[in-house]
């Protein structure tokens, strides 16, 4: 087995600041050098400039498919992994690739690059981090689909952060560097307004200064958070905010859900298998009485904090119904309790 | 929600804004280190807005600049400066639109204009001029104690914050460390110094911009942690934590109280011992008016844009702990075991 390769990770905040650039640069520098450099995905979104950068470098075809009737290309995986180069340059860290043609991410397609001892440079913008999706809606509106779980992130040797001031970047759209002409004034007003850029530009550089300082300081696991996981669409978000108060503060990270049966429903599922990824240990209990189980849960796993989601509205019938979380606060005074927000706009 | 500003505040607003219009922007790019690229971003962009057709000029550059800066400079046009100073009078006379002036840190030799280099661009910005600019974390004030404790060493040359912060753009020039350059831990402590002095600078500037278009937001990209202190919190714990999750979230910490009228004297004692805790540990402490503990708490909370309100355990059910969970949709509450005390 040869040694893995190491991953670079080129981090902006939009399209358009110059991270696809930067990576480029880099790999020209190695060319120079007399690395053995190929491109396996380059996205050139039509801008000259960073064509340019291209010029010299050996490119890796890509793959032809087709999908829904519709013409797609993606990197070769098969075929980079046979060229065998010393590093592969690899576009746009997040995309999905086309369903039913070897693995769902790109980032599964690099990790199996690094496994064959492939060095990787890649791009990424903050927003497709997993754990800043809810934050990230919040402050824009905008939902992002493809997303990263943190852990792939943090693995990286190094995250470097491609920064450009959005009124930069809103210069070269208008400009038309970005985007066609056409598309440049509706970007202005959706996505790129300057209020979004800079928040999206301050996780960027917030989220840099986290790798950097999770690479110094070696962790030393004191918490463990248990996250209570129910089939209500709020758990998502839920999951999210554990982990990531979980990984800031270099504690483990549980989850368990309460199921009154022995099969759990699809929204369950969902949410468990979504843990997972997020590399969180689930386990799930059969009961009826959720809160003495969650304490019992918590207490018997050494658990230092307990996160669950706002109770679901009581109905008028039912007002003085005790909820769920009123009955683990009160089994669990002794316990530290988080009651995480629901993120809403 | 926020309260309508009052006519007078407008007009400050008007006229400040007025006054920013008349000034030249000032960008400056931000380093961690000599040799990251800094100086060759700037000139670099300077280049490419004389290409667009700006009319810039170069003002002040490093006597050991790269080559690559060199072959930039040697391309535009250069105003010599006079025994290191920057040639004020030159400048005003031959009035370009944009100038490119490197080191922001640089004390001039007496007998200059002004004793500081800064203060010369702030002269230039007076003028309408625009100027691009470039600076290491090391010279900056207000961070020459956290570089001082990373090296061991402090640059005699710095900059006050504030006026990196007033400055209209900055841009952070970020590489991993180069370990040939130096011993690679501190470098990276650096970097991490110089990006989360960017992400504050980056949140000041967006709260500004927020204020001025009169956007209420209730939300922020920086965790905000508020520990609410009464007469039985385990106050120690609960600061502690608080502490603990600011400084890994890089996010801000505040403390308060509701004030309470009729407390026994024994509470009042724990109380004041509660909060002697928070002035030790350096907090902010604020004091909030008496009346509902639930809808101070949630009004104060809301108007800090607070992401996490850190509480004692209720006592007894149907508490107002109870009541402000129930209410606090917008941000986490964590809830505290109490001490052994009462």
């Amino acid at each position: 087995m040869s040694r893995r390769g190491s991953l670079k990770v080129y981090l902006g905040y939009a399209a358009g600041v110059g991270k696809t650039y930067r990576m480029l640069e880099e790999a020209q520098a190695l060319h120079a050098r007399g690395v053995d450099v190929v491109i396996g995905y380059f996205e050139p979104h039509g801008r000259q400039e960073t064509i340019a950068k291209t010029q010299g470098l050996e490119v890796v075809p890509r793959r032809r498919l087709t999908y829904g009737g519709a013409q797609f290309e993606e990197m070769d995986l098969a075929a980079v992994l046979a060229r065998r180069p010393a590093f592969a340059v690899v576009d746009e860290f997040a995309h999905s690739n086309i369903p039913g043609t070897g693995n769902e991410k790109r980032w599964q397609d690099v990790h199996a690059l690094l496994d064959a001892g492939i060095n990787v440079l890649t791009t990424m913008n903050v927003q497709h981090l997993e754990s800043l999706n809810d934050e990230v809606w919040q402050v824009t509106g905008i939902r992002v689909r493809e997303t990263v779980p943190d852990w792939v992130v943090d693995e990286a040797d190094e995250v470097v952060l491609v920064d450009l001031t959005p009124r930069a970047l809103r210069n070269r759209i208008e400009r038309g560097v970005v985007y066609a002409p056409e598309k440049a004034g509706r970007a202005l007003d959706n996505f790129f307004a300057e209020a979004n850029l800079t928040a999206l530009r301050e996780f960027a550089i917030r989220h840099t200064a986290h790798e950097v300082e999770d690479k110094l300081f070696a962790p030393h696991r004191e918490e463990r958070i248990l996250i209570c996981l129910t089939g209500r669409p709020s758990s998502a978000n839920l999951i999210r905010r554990g982990k990531r108060v979980a990984d800031y503060l270099h504690g483990d990270c549980l989850a368990v859900h309460i199921s009154p049966g022995p099969v759990c429903d699809q929204a369950v599922q969902r949410h468990i298998s979504f843990a997972r990824n997020l590399r969180i240990q689930t386990h799930v209990i059969e009961g009826e009485d959720v809160p003495s189980l969650i304490a019992g849960f918590a207490r018997t796993h050494k658990v230092t904090q307990i996160f669950m989601g706002r109770s679901a509205p009581r109905p008028w019938w039912n007002r003085f119904k005790e909820t769920v979380v009123q009955q683990v606060v009160r089994m669990a005074r002794d316990m530290q309790i988080t009651i995480v927000a629901e993120r809403r706009r | 929600m926020k309260a309508r500003p009052d006519p007078d505040q407008l007009l400050r607003r008007v006229q400040a804004e007025e006054q920013r219009e008349r000034r030249g922007r000032l960008k400056v790019f931000l380093g961690y280190a000599p040799r990251v690229g800094k100086s060759l971003r700037m000139f670099d962009e300077g280049r490419r807005r004389k290409e667009r057709g700006q009319d810039v000029v170069v003002a002040a550059v490093q006597e050991k600049s790269s080559d690559a800066v060199r072959e930039i400079v040697g391309r535009l046009e250069n105003i010599a400066t006079v025994a290191g100073a920057i040639d004020l009078p030159a400048i005003f006379r031959r009035r370009p639109e944009v100038c490119l002036i490197d080191e922001l840190a640089f004390d001039n030799p007496a007998g200059s204009a002004h004793p500081y280099r800064w203060q010369d661009v702030e002269a230039i910005l007076k003028q309408g001029i625009a100027v691009i600019s470039a600076i290491n974390v090391q010279h900056i004030r207000e961070q020459q104690d956290a570089v001082e404790a990373i090296t061991g060493k402090r640059a005699a040359r710095s900059i006050p914050q504030k006026f990196l912060r007033e400055a209209e753009e900055i841009e952070v020039v970020d590489a991993p460390p180069d370990v040939s350059n130096g011993d690679g831990r501190s470098l990276a402590e650096l970097r991490e110094l110089a990006l989360l002095l960017a992400a504050d600078v980056v949140d000041y500037q967006l709260q500004q911009y927020l204020d001025s278009n009169g956007v209420a937001a209730h939300w922020g990209t920086q965790e905000r942690i508020l520990v609410c202190l009464t007469p039985r919190s385990n106050a120690a714990d609960m600061l502690q934590s608080g502490q603990r999750n600011a400084r890994r979230f890089h996010g801000a910490l505040l403390v308060a109280y509701v004030a309470q009228t009729g407390l026994n004297a024994a509470d009042q004692e724990r109380l004041d011992a509660n909060l002697a805790l928070a002035h030790d540990l350096g907090a902010e402490v604020h004091r909030l008016p008496p009346g509902n503990f639930a809808d101070a708490l949630l009004a104060f909370a809301r108007e800090q844009r607070i992401t996490q309100l850190f509480l004692g355990h209720s006592q007894r059910d149907r508490s107002p702990v109870e009541r402000l969970i129930d209410l606090a949709e917008d941000f986490d509450v964590r809830l505290f075991p109490h001490g052994q005390v009462g």
